[in-house]
């Protein structure tokens, strides 16, 4: 019995203490062949950091606050977290050459996600990525706007407060669930104005088996906490003097209805059409608010279109494709600058006409999903 | 036969390479094997991941084997000793590659995570102690296991590299289809048993 008990406690001994010697040699080995010390980062040539060497980029510029949109997490799945590297980027790795072609490898563009900082380091971002954060938010409201349209508030809590330009978008981080087994990021734009600064809004549509939307149609909660990271994009108002035609389908009310606070809140004379185009009445809403602003901004005009409307929907407004109705509202498109949000094949048919009319391409702003 | 006096150690490491072929005779290390055999460099970057991770934790399991685990009768406790070595044996080595030279981890460094898990690994170790290898023909095998492994993998890239383009039936696209040119070029390979034996 007692001799039992001894090898009992030796095999003990013995196993832990390879696996200590292991984890010793490892903690060691991190501190002095794993430790980089500080190194030095510079983005956009005028703001240093000094940071921790040996992590990936992605990871350091987080630390910074510095915000690179991904939507795999730095897996190196998506290729989103591409960044101009100018400086101490080292030779590409065969993980980053799946994503980046020869056009870019020659512009020294990386993917942040696999390079690793282990020299100081020069990087070139956006300058509107500097306004990029991570916001823990909570589900204030979440409402019915048409059958497959949901409208949900977001409370921010941590930071409380985002700076935003009416027509940018965030990035909701869904967390892992019954239809994906890793947390993705999903873009929807803003749709409450950039002057509610401890709000965010979206418009969320139903797509069938869609990650994020069946999350938030069927999951998500009023009183749940939310992560979004933002914001992003150039979808925003030019401030000029030229005329303004907005048009969208769906949840692409969601940029408009920001851009139209805007303009609404700042007193913007500039003549604004706003066509919407929808199948049937029970896919048009916030016609309410629409009116509102009608009444509000000085030179505004809503068009809602129908394209297939049936008798039972009692409609006499426009009828027909968002394309057509455009063709017949807009005469000479010389002084005259387009935002549209919608579906990519809306969205290629609507800069179609726009250029027939006369609209300079240059002109043509949009937001495609 | 008693293996280790009756074949030499060159004659242990071709067995291994070539008629027992670890991955296409016992299958082992297939997911790796089936992930990253797209293109023949990085197919040759694994393989040489393999063959070096390989030889050296098979050198060291079989010292702790012998002079620690037989002594003190833990010869059942060799699966998770094995599988801690192997694990830290590759992270600490891809620190070192990716401190020392950027190039070699560039081509070698990047795969090291890939394959602690790979079974093959474990499975070399264990065949050296269930053939009752010395330590010579225990390194010697897991060097053939290595290059044998690395082989299998470059021809394999280099067929799928050759039918990038060719049109595959939708249900058999990827993995499919790699199983079966998998499943051909086993029975290639069944035809060079006989040249030498190991068992």
């Amino acid at each position: 019995m007692e001799f039992q008990v001894f090898e009992l406690v030796q095999s003990i001994l013995i196993v832990s203490g390879i696996a200590t010697f292991l984890a010793v040699l490892m903690v060691i080995a991190d501190a002095t062949i794993g430790n980089y010390g500080e190194m030095e980062l510079v983005i956009n040539k005028e703001h240093k950091h000094i940071v921790e060497g040996g992590g990936t980029l992605l990871n350091t510029l987080k630390e910074e606050g510095v915000f690179i949109p991904s939507a795999c997490g730095g897996r190196g799945s998506c290729g989103l977290c591409k960044c101009k590297v100018t400086e101490g980027g080292g030779d590409y790795l065969p993980t980053e050459l799946t994503y980046i072609d020869k056009e870019e490898q020659a512009e020294n563009i990386r993917l942040s996600c696999q390079l690793k900082v282990k020299r100081n380091i020069q990087i070139e971002i956006p300058e509107e990525l500097f306004n990029v954060k991570e916001f823990r938010t909570k589900v204030i409201s979440i409402k019915d706007l048409t059958h497959d349209i949901k409208e949900v508030r977001l409370q921010l809590l941590e930071p409380d407060e985002i700076t935003f330009k009416a027509g940018q978008f965030v990035q909701i981080q869904v967390p892992e669930y019954e239809l994906s087994d890793e947390s993705v990021y999903r873009a929807y734009s803003i749709s409450s104005s950039s002057s509610e600064k401890g709000v965010v809004e979206l418009e969320i549509r139903l797509v069938p088996n869609g990650i994020c939307t069946t999350y938030v149609h069927n999951h998500l909660k009023e009183g749940d906490e939310l992560t979004v990271t933002g914001p992003y994009g150039d979808f925003y108002l030019r401030e000029t003097d030229a005329d303004i035609v907005c048009v969208a389908g769906g949840s692409g009310m969601a940029p408009i209805k920001s851009l139209l606070h805007y303009i609404e809140e700042n007193k913007i004379t500039r003549n604004v059409i706003y066509i919407f185009g929808a199948q049937g009445r029970r896919d048009l809403f916030l016609l309410e608010k629409m009116k509102e602003f009608e009444e509000k901004i000085p030179n505004f005009k809503f068009v809602p279109a129908l394209s297939s409307a049936t008798p039972e929907d009692n409609w006499d407004g426009e009828t027909g494709k968002v394309t057509d109705v455009l063709a017949n509202y807009l005469q000479d498109g010389a002084n005259t600058e387009a935002y549209l949000c919608g579906s990519p094949g809306m969205i290629n048919a609507v800069i179609e006409v726009l250029k027939s009319k006369g609209v300079k391409e240059e002109k043509i702003y949009y937001d495609k999903f | 036969m008693n293996a280790p006096e009756s074949i030499g150690v060159v004659a242990i490491f071709f067995a291994a390479a070539i008629t027992n072929n670890i991955l296409l005779t016992m299958y082992l290390g297939m997911c790796s094997f089936l992930a990253v055999s797209r293109q023949v460099k990085t197919a040759v970057g694994l393989g040489m991941a393999v063959v070096f991770v390989m030889t050296f934790t098979s050198a060291i399991n079989w010292v702790i084997y012998e002079y620690l685990l037989v002594p003190y009768k833990l010869e059942y406790l060799m699966y998770i000793v094995f599988i801690i070595v192997i694990a830290s044996f590759v992270q600490l080595v891809e620190m070192i590659i990716e401190r020392v030279s950027e190039t070699l981890y560039n081509a070698l460094g990047i795969f090291l995570p890939l394959i602690t898990v790979n079974c093959a690994i474990l499975g070399a170790a264990l065949f050296m102690i269930i053939r009752k290898y010395t330590f010579l023909s225990a390194v010697s095998f897991s060097a053939g296991s290595g290059v044998g492994w690395m082989l299998a993998i470059i021809i394999m890239a280099g067929i799928r590299q050759k039918m990038a383009n060719s049109k595959v039936p939708k249900g058999l696209e990827g993995a499919g289809i790699t199983l079966i040119i998998a499943g051909i070029m086993s029975m290639a390979f069944m035809g060079f048993t006989g040249m030498i034996t190991l068992n």
